[in-house]
């Protein structure tokens, strides 16, 4: 029993990892309408960022969650003048397409200069250890750096004017451009900052397992998930999805393969969507 | 009458090419290269009955091919059946699953349901790489018996070629037809407005669910064809979710919506992807330039090359459909 309840625990902290991915996907569908297909892409890229970050410096790993913040903020806007400023209000089909299309040249150039074998970042906090189960310091340390970052940007977008903005336009964006807003300049942020907390939620799934360049579309199914349980446009709420979907794992991994996973977050996903098309968080709206 | 559209012929005469220009002289090796564009034009004709004609995104389309492919090997090699009677039931099995699956996931709309169609090729691709009957990760392979039953290997492969070609055609024919009847008017009311579309009393949910599965089959036909071809399978070749992706690539090339730009799509994509593959200096890349040329399509010509060309030839849309 007390085996299920250390599972239940990683699940837990693992979860929050999650949760923090799916905050950046979930970010740009509630405001600009773009499900972004780079997102796996991203995650990925984050992971081979913090990889090369630590072969260059060596230092402590959570620290060089900073600098990915930076440069996921930065692929975040060039991805956004790229492929997504010309379908933004486009039918849903395009930005569909065109962010997918990004992921595909992602995944294309990723795969020729790290191949598809496995990298890891050989970087261990020490752990505490309980009884016969020992709880890793990464795990820790990843789960409360995913709470900060998602802290910190609730306030972001409760407490300073430009989150306000982003609230504002994701709303209704005519409106907020009749009061002054440049829902261009908004939309950008947005985008960034969605793609730099994919960036951040890969560094730090790269501190607990090994990847490939191609590991980002397991995650960005699990973003999906937790969108989706958590409703759009609701960045908090995906984190609580998140720990939700992570502690399910943990319940469900002692007795079950690892492989069956998929299939059981899939199902996940169909049932909220046909039950709760508005998420569990989500209030009913009448069309 | 489907007999007095001009693109029917072209059909049958595109066929016949096909048939003849291998058999001509025996090249295997011009064989081999038009079976991957026959197998891209099956892939891309299926998928515009989804995207194309019910504006519906199917990311996991490469699922029924995988599936079928399962199937097809399954029949062959642990039940001894023959060749086309197996690849026909993996038809058949194959465009059932996709109709129950059609049932659940087609009440989700748009961009939703392009996500459950990413979920379904993962939820079955996990199944699959977990079901011991079909070998699990490591698949099946083909025993040598079963090309005996065909007249031996040589001869065997040739079967197969014909076989892949008279699904190919079947595709374009089925695309064809459907585009010129009352269901494909229902399915293009339901990519246009699928509420006006149930207003004016066309049964979209059952339309969906119709053409899921019709799109399902032969591709599944083509898989299973393909593997037995191959002589082994297994979860990572038939779920490759590249290949899925490249043929909304195909698709979108060509034109959606359109007959001739979905196999026009499928040959010119698969003859760019075969030349880069093979080059060594770019083979590396052939992600990045077919991810590149999607952007360039969906950014600056949404209607692909055939939507250019009825652009500048207007009159063109009554002869190649």
């Amino acid at each position: 029993m007390s085996g299920v309840l250390a599972s239940m625990i990683d699940g837990l902290l693992v979860g929050a990892v999650y949760g923090l991915a799916a905050m950046g996907l979930s970010l740009i569908w509630g405001v600009m309408d773009v499900i972004n297909l780079t997102h796996g892409a991203m995650i990925a890229l984050g992971m081979f960022c913090m990889y090369l970050l630590f072969a260059a410096t060596g230092i402590n790993a959570y620290l060089l969650l900073l600098p990915t913040i930076g440069v996921g903020l930065l692929l975040g806007l060039a991805v956004y003048w790229m492929a997504v400023h010309w379908v933004v209000g486009r039918s849903m089909l395009m930005s569909l397409l065109s962010t997918f299309a990004v992921n595909m040249m992602v995944i294309g150039i990723g795969t020729a200069v790290w191949s598809t074998s496995p990298y890891n970042v050989n970087f261990v906090l020490p752990g505490i250890t309980i009884g016969a189960y020992t709880f890793t310091g990464n795990h820790m340390a990843a789960a409360i750096s995913a709470v900060v970052i998602a802290l910190a940007l609730q306030l972001f977008l409760y407490h300073t004017r430009t989150g306000k903005a982003i609230r504002a336009v994701a709303d209704n964006r005519e409106a907020a451009e009749l009061m002054g807003i440049s829902s261009t300049a908004v939309l950008s942020i947005a985008f960034a900052i969605g793609i730099a907390l994919a960036c951040t939620s890969g560094a730090l799934v790269s501190t607990l397992f090994p990847f490939t360049i191609l590991s980002g579309g397991v995650y960005q199914l699990k973003s999906f998930v937790v969108t989706i349980l958590a409703g759009l446009g609701k960045p908090f709420g995906a984190l609580v999805a998140g720990v939700l979907l992570g502690l399910l794992e943990g319940v469900v991994t002692p007795f079950i393969a690892v492989s069956w996973i998929p299939l059981i977050e899939f199902g996940l996903f169909v049932v909220v969507l046909v039950a709760f098309p508005q998420g569990i968080f989500g209030k009913r709206v009448t069309a | 009458m489907i007999l007095r559209r001009p693109f029917f012929w072209i059909i049958l005469l595109v066929t016949v090419g096909f048939i003849y220009a291998p058999l001509h002289g025996n090249n295997v090796s011009l064989r081999e290269d038009l079976i991957l564009i026959a197998i891209a034009i099956i892939l891309a004709s299926n998928l515009n009955l989804m995207i194309g004609y019910t504006g519906y995104v199917n990311f996991g389309h490469i699922v029924f091919y995988g599936l079928g492919g399962y199937v097809g090997l399954y029949l062959t090699t642990a039940r001894g059946w023959n060749l086309v009677l197996s690849a026909l039931v993996a038809g058949v099995v194959v465009s059932v699953c996709a109709f129950l699956f059609g049932l659940a996931i087609l009440r989700l709309r748009g961009a939703y349901f392009a996500l459950a169609t990413i979920g379904i090729l993962q939820a079955v691709q996990a199944f699959v790489s977990n079901f011991d009957p079909w070998g699990r990760s490591t698949g099946m392979y083909l025993s040598f018996n079963s090309y005996q039953s065909l007249g031996g290997a040589r001869h065997a492969l040739w079967i197969t070629y014909f076989l892949i070609i008279a699904v190919m055609t079947l595709s374009m024919i089925v695309s064809l037809v459907i585009k010129n009847s009352k269901f494909g008017l229902g399915l293009f009311a339901i990519r246009e407005d699928e509420d006006a579309a149930v207003v004016l009393g066309v049964n979209a949910t059952v339309y969906k669910a119709i053409i899921y599965s019709v799109s399902a089959f032969l591709p599944a036909v083509a898989g299973a064809l393909m593997f037995f071809k191959n002589g082994m399978i297994d979860p990572s070749i038939a779920f490759e979710y590249m290949l899925s992706l490249e043929g909304i690539v195909m698709l979108m090339l060509g034109g959606q919506g359109s007959v001739i730009g979905a196999a026009l799509g499928g040959a010119l994509y698969e003859r760019l992807r075969s030349y880069l593959l093979t080059s060594p200096i770019l083979s590396n890349f052939h992600l990045v330039i077919a991810g590149g040329l999607l952007l360039m399509v969906v950014l600056f010509a949404p209607g692909g090359l055939i939507g250019w060309v009825y652009r500048l030839v207007p009159r063109a849309r009554k002869v190649i459909e």
